[in-house]
Order: structure tokens, then sequence, then C-alpha cells
């Protein structure tokens, strides 16, 4: 499998389909994960490191519970490639930043990742489209287990899995689910929502993880502890408890915006359509903006002639990395602009 | 909740005083807390109350903090505190009394493991129940200052441990 066979559709978890899908656009969980007797990663010789990518990476590919699964070296990719592979979360930013053997295995149409070398030896991921982190769950695990028979995890029966990051010890478990809450933003009431997340010990990051910003109104809701708590039990409170309250308060903020401030909503609504009809140059962050405010406007009905998945489809084909990799080669900023506006047009007219 | 002081910075303090039977609310921002002598430190005092009761059994003596170096793998404490990663999975061992802190305030003061575990090591997950639930029963204790069952609770925990 190249690069290029993924580049020109959305992704499985990006398809707009699944519970809540209108406010929830995917769940995933990842497992932080050390092979015993390799030093982790800050003290490790490239040799080690080299040895732990050869031998993940022939676990996994022989593994037969995962459909179609394939090796990206991350290492020796072009600058243009890593950005794709973070694009579509497929690795992330520190792994596309850092150096020395490292890549990724990818299986079950991109439900499923797993990134070699990146902070710990591995970190598996699983990914579904809306609410599903049951689902999530049950497969990342039953992988885990597989995995598991073939090589020995560091582990400690006192402290769990033994990860680099004290963060991350125990379970080595993080579940995240993106949301879309433009409504929340347009009413004034994120901050209030980012700290009920905060109390609740939940981190809140924005659209690529760690240390990014909240681009075009979508967040990531995470778990912090994963000491001394049951993987299934933080589970079982994202989908019963929080996804469940959160969704709630952008749907109120919503009706809030289709009653007393109907006016600023309709007006929001059709500047981001004609923006995106008819502009020649957007950037990738105005891009997202608008098509936050579009697909807003679709879930609550305003608009009605475009389906969403065109506009999940122009999220990610619009991103820089994926209009290199379908033009097949680099492009300036001012290129890339142009292209951005011409696929959203072409779509939307 | 706006700080009632500088009634800019959000009030992350609430201070209730009871005064000769007269009761007074005041809402601050950590910043101004600070300067009226009010300290967050103050109110952790429970949670320093038990984890000095946890840590007070088996210090190994002769730790001098930062200059220990994992023998495994050659990390130092102090590069540890200024990366924030462990070098290998020895350093846990290692550097346990250093971590204990670290790992509790990340984990919400839990310290053992009752997740899942690898096929083949099954009888420490019952262990890391109980004691996660004779905790909870430590801290209740020493909320309501019962220190007889507090250290009897403690004695429990160490022996599972």
């Amino acid at each position: 499998m190249k690069l290029t066979d993924l580049s020109s559709k959305v992704t499985e978890w990006f398809n707009g389909t699944g519970l809540m899908a209108d406010i929830v656009i995917s769940s995933r969980i990842r497992l932080a994960r050390n092979i015993a007797g390799f030093n982790f990663l800050t003290k490790c010789s490239n040799a080690d490191k080299l040895a732990i990518l050869n031998r993940f990476k022939t676990v996994l590919l022989n593994l037969d519970i995962l459909h179609d699964a394939a090796f990206f070296d991350v290492d020796n990719a072009a600058e243009i490639e890593r950005v794709f592979m973070v694009e579509r979360h497929l690795i992330s930013r520190h792994m596309a930043a850092a150096t020395g053997p490292r890549g990724v295995v990818v299986a079950d149409n991109e439900l499923f990742t797993a990134m070699i070398n990146e902070e710990d030896h591995l970190r598996l991921q699983t990914l579904k489209p809306g609410l599903a982190l049951t689902a999530c769950w049950q497969r990342i695990n039953e992988i885990d287990d597989a995995i598991q028979q073939k090589v020995r995890y560091a582990f400690d029966r006192r402290l769990g899995y033994l990860t680099a990051c004290p963060t991350n010890l125990g379970t080595g478990i993080r579940v995240s689910v993106m949301l879309h809450l433009p409504a929340l933003k347009m009413t004034e009431q994120l901050d209030k929502f980012i700290a009920a997340c905060r109390e609740m010990n939940l981190a809140v990051r924005g659209l690529f993880g760690e240390g990014t910003e909240a681009l075009g109104d979508f967040f990531q809701i995470s778990n912090q502890q994963t000491l001394g708590v049951r993987e299934e039990d933080i589970v079982e409170k994202f989908t019963n408890e929080i996804i469940p309250a959160i969704v709630n308060y952008e749907k109120r903020a919503r009706e809030e915006l289709f009653g007393s401030q109907n006016e600023l909503l309709e007006d929001k609504l059709a500047r981001a359509l004609a923006l995106l009809k008819h502009a020649r140059l957007i950037s990738s962050n105005e891009a997202l903006f608008l098509l936050s405010n579009l697909r807003m406007g679709v879930n609550m009905k305003r608009i009605t002639n475009i389906p969403i998945s065109t506009i999940n489809e122009l999220f990610l084909l619009t991103q820089p990395g994926h209009l290199q990799i379908n033009q097949g080669r680099c492009l300036e900023a001012r290129q890339r602009d142009l292209l951005r506006a011409a696929t959203i047009r072409t779509r939307l007219n | 909740m706006q700080c009632q002081n500088c009634n800019k910075e959000t009030a992350t303090i609430h201070l209730t005083e009871i005064v000769n039977g007269q009761r007074s609310e005041k809402h601050l921002c950590q910043n101004c807390a600070e300067a009226e002598g009010v300290t967050v430190k103050s109110q952790l005092s429970l949670n320093e109350l038990l984890s000095s009761l946890l840590a007070a059994q088996a210090k190994p003596g002769g730790e001098d903090g930062e200059s220990i170096v994992c023998p495994h793998c050659g990390i130092s404490l102090e590069q540890f505190r200024s990366g924030g990663r462990l070098g290998c999975p020895h350093d846990y061992e290692v550097f346990k009394q250093a971590l204990r802190p670290v790992i509790a305030a990340a984990h919400n003061e839990a310290q053992t493991h009752c997740g899942k575990t690898p096929a083949g090591i099954t009888e420490s997950v019952d262990n890391a129940l109980k004691i996660e639930q004779l905790k909870k029963q430590l801290e209740a204790a020493v909320r309501k200052e019962d220190y007889e069952t507090a250290a009897k609770l403690r004695d429990q925990i160490a022996s599972l441990q």
C-alpha cells in the first residue's frame, strides 16, 4: 500500500456516521507499551531502536487478526508525507518531528495504527466514527492480547504497564473523543466548558492532539488518570456520562442560537457559504473555520443541499499535506491557497 | 465567578470563615489569595498528611535525591525532572521515593495498577483493587481524624504492597 492509495478519499473514522455523529466526530483509544529488556527511547541506541522497530514490524505485519496491514517508514519519509500522515492521524506531530528509526503500521482501513518508537516503543490506536468507545476498546484489547503472545511487555505487578512518562503508567490508556462544538464557541461558553473538563480531570486538546490549538471548533477530550482505574470503567464513564453531557451542552447552545440569536447564526452561515463558494485564495485555517460553520449549518438543517460527507471530505482534502500528495509535488503557500479555494469551489458549486 | 478583589481573574479559591457565629464568604483568584496570605498549600494538607502517612514506611537511608543515577540506563533524577521522560523500566524502582508524589499527582492519588494484566500475571489484580479500597478508607479515617484506624489501615496497605 502507498500513501497515494489513501490520499484521495476520506478516512473511515471521519465519514460522519455513528452515534451522535452531528457533534461527535470520532472515538479513539490508544495504549502505550514497551518491550521488556530495552531502555525507553530517551536512553536507547540507534541499533536498539532499529531492533525494536523490526521486531514490532514483523509481529504486527504477521498478525492474522489485522486486515490489510501495511508499514510506512517515517524516518525516511519526505516532509510532505509526514505532514500528510499527521493530518490523517496515522502518526502524531511528535513522531513526525522526531529522529531515528521509527514507523507506523496501518491496518483495518486506517481504523488501526501502531506507531513504533514514538514516545514509547509501541503506541497502539483504534479509531471509529461517532461515539463508539466500547468497540474501540474491544478491538484494541484483542490486538494487544495477540501482540502479548509474541512480545514480553515491560510490566510491574504494582505499577502495571511501565511507560517512558509516569503520566501514562498503569493501563497506558488514553481514551479520546473528538467533538465539534461551534455553538459553545459562538455563545461564548467555551471557557466554562474547558474549566468543567479540567475539574473532572479531563484534558482538552485541539484537532491534532497534544499542544495544538482548537482549529475549526474541534476539540479532543481525553482522560488523564491511567493508574488505579480499570480500562472498562474509563470507557463506560466517557460513553454514559461525560460525552452525553457535553453533547447536551452543545445542543442547548445550538437551540439558543436558533432562538435568541437567529440573525447572528444566519449571518455566519451565509458568510461561510459565500466565501467558500466564491473565494479565490483560502488558507487552511480559514478553510477549517468556514467549513466548521458550514458543518453546523447542515447539522442544524439550515443548509440543505450539501451532504455532511462532502464537508468532511473537504476538511481533509484541503489540508496542506493532502493537497500536495494529491498533486504529487511540493507547493508554495500561495499555490496551495489557490488550489484549496478551487477544490472547495468545485465541490460546493 | 470573578475574583472579588481584582475583579479580573476567575475566582478559584473560595473561603468560608465563621467568626463569633458570623459567617462570611470570600471568592478570590490565586494571586489575590496569595497576597492575602491564603496559600493553596494549606488546602492540600489532607493530601500531604496522607502521602506522609504512606511514605513513612520503608524509607531507604542515604538517598540524597537529585544525584541518584540509574545503574541500568544512566539517567539521573535531575535529567528526568528536566526532560520529563524516564530512561528505562528500572527507573520506577531506582527513583521510587521521588516518583511517588509525581505519580500521585498525575493519577488522582492512585499508586497501584488495577487494570489489564498480561496473561500469566493474574494474581496481583485482586490485591491491587483491595489496596485502592483500603486507601479510600484511610482517606476517610484521616478526614474524621480517626488516627488509630488510619494507622491500622496504613499497616494493612503496607503488608499488601
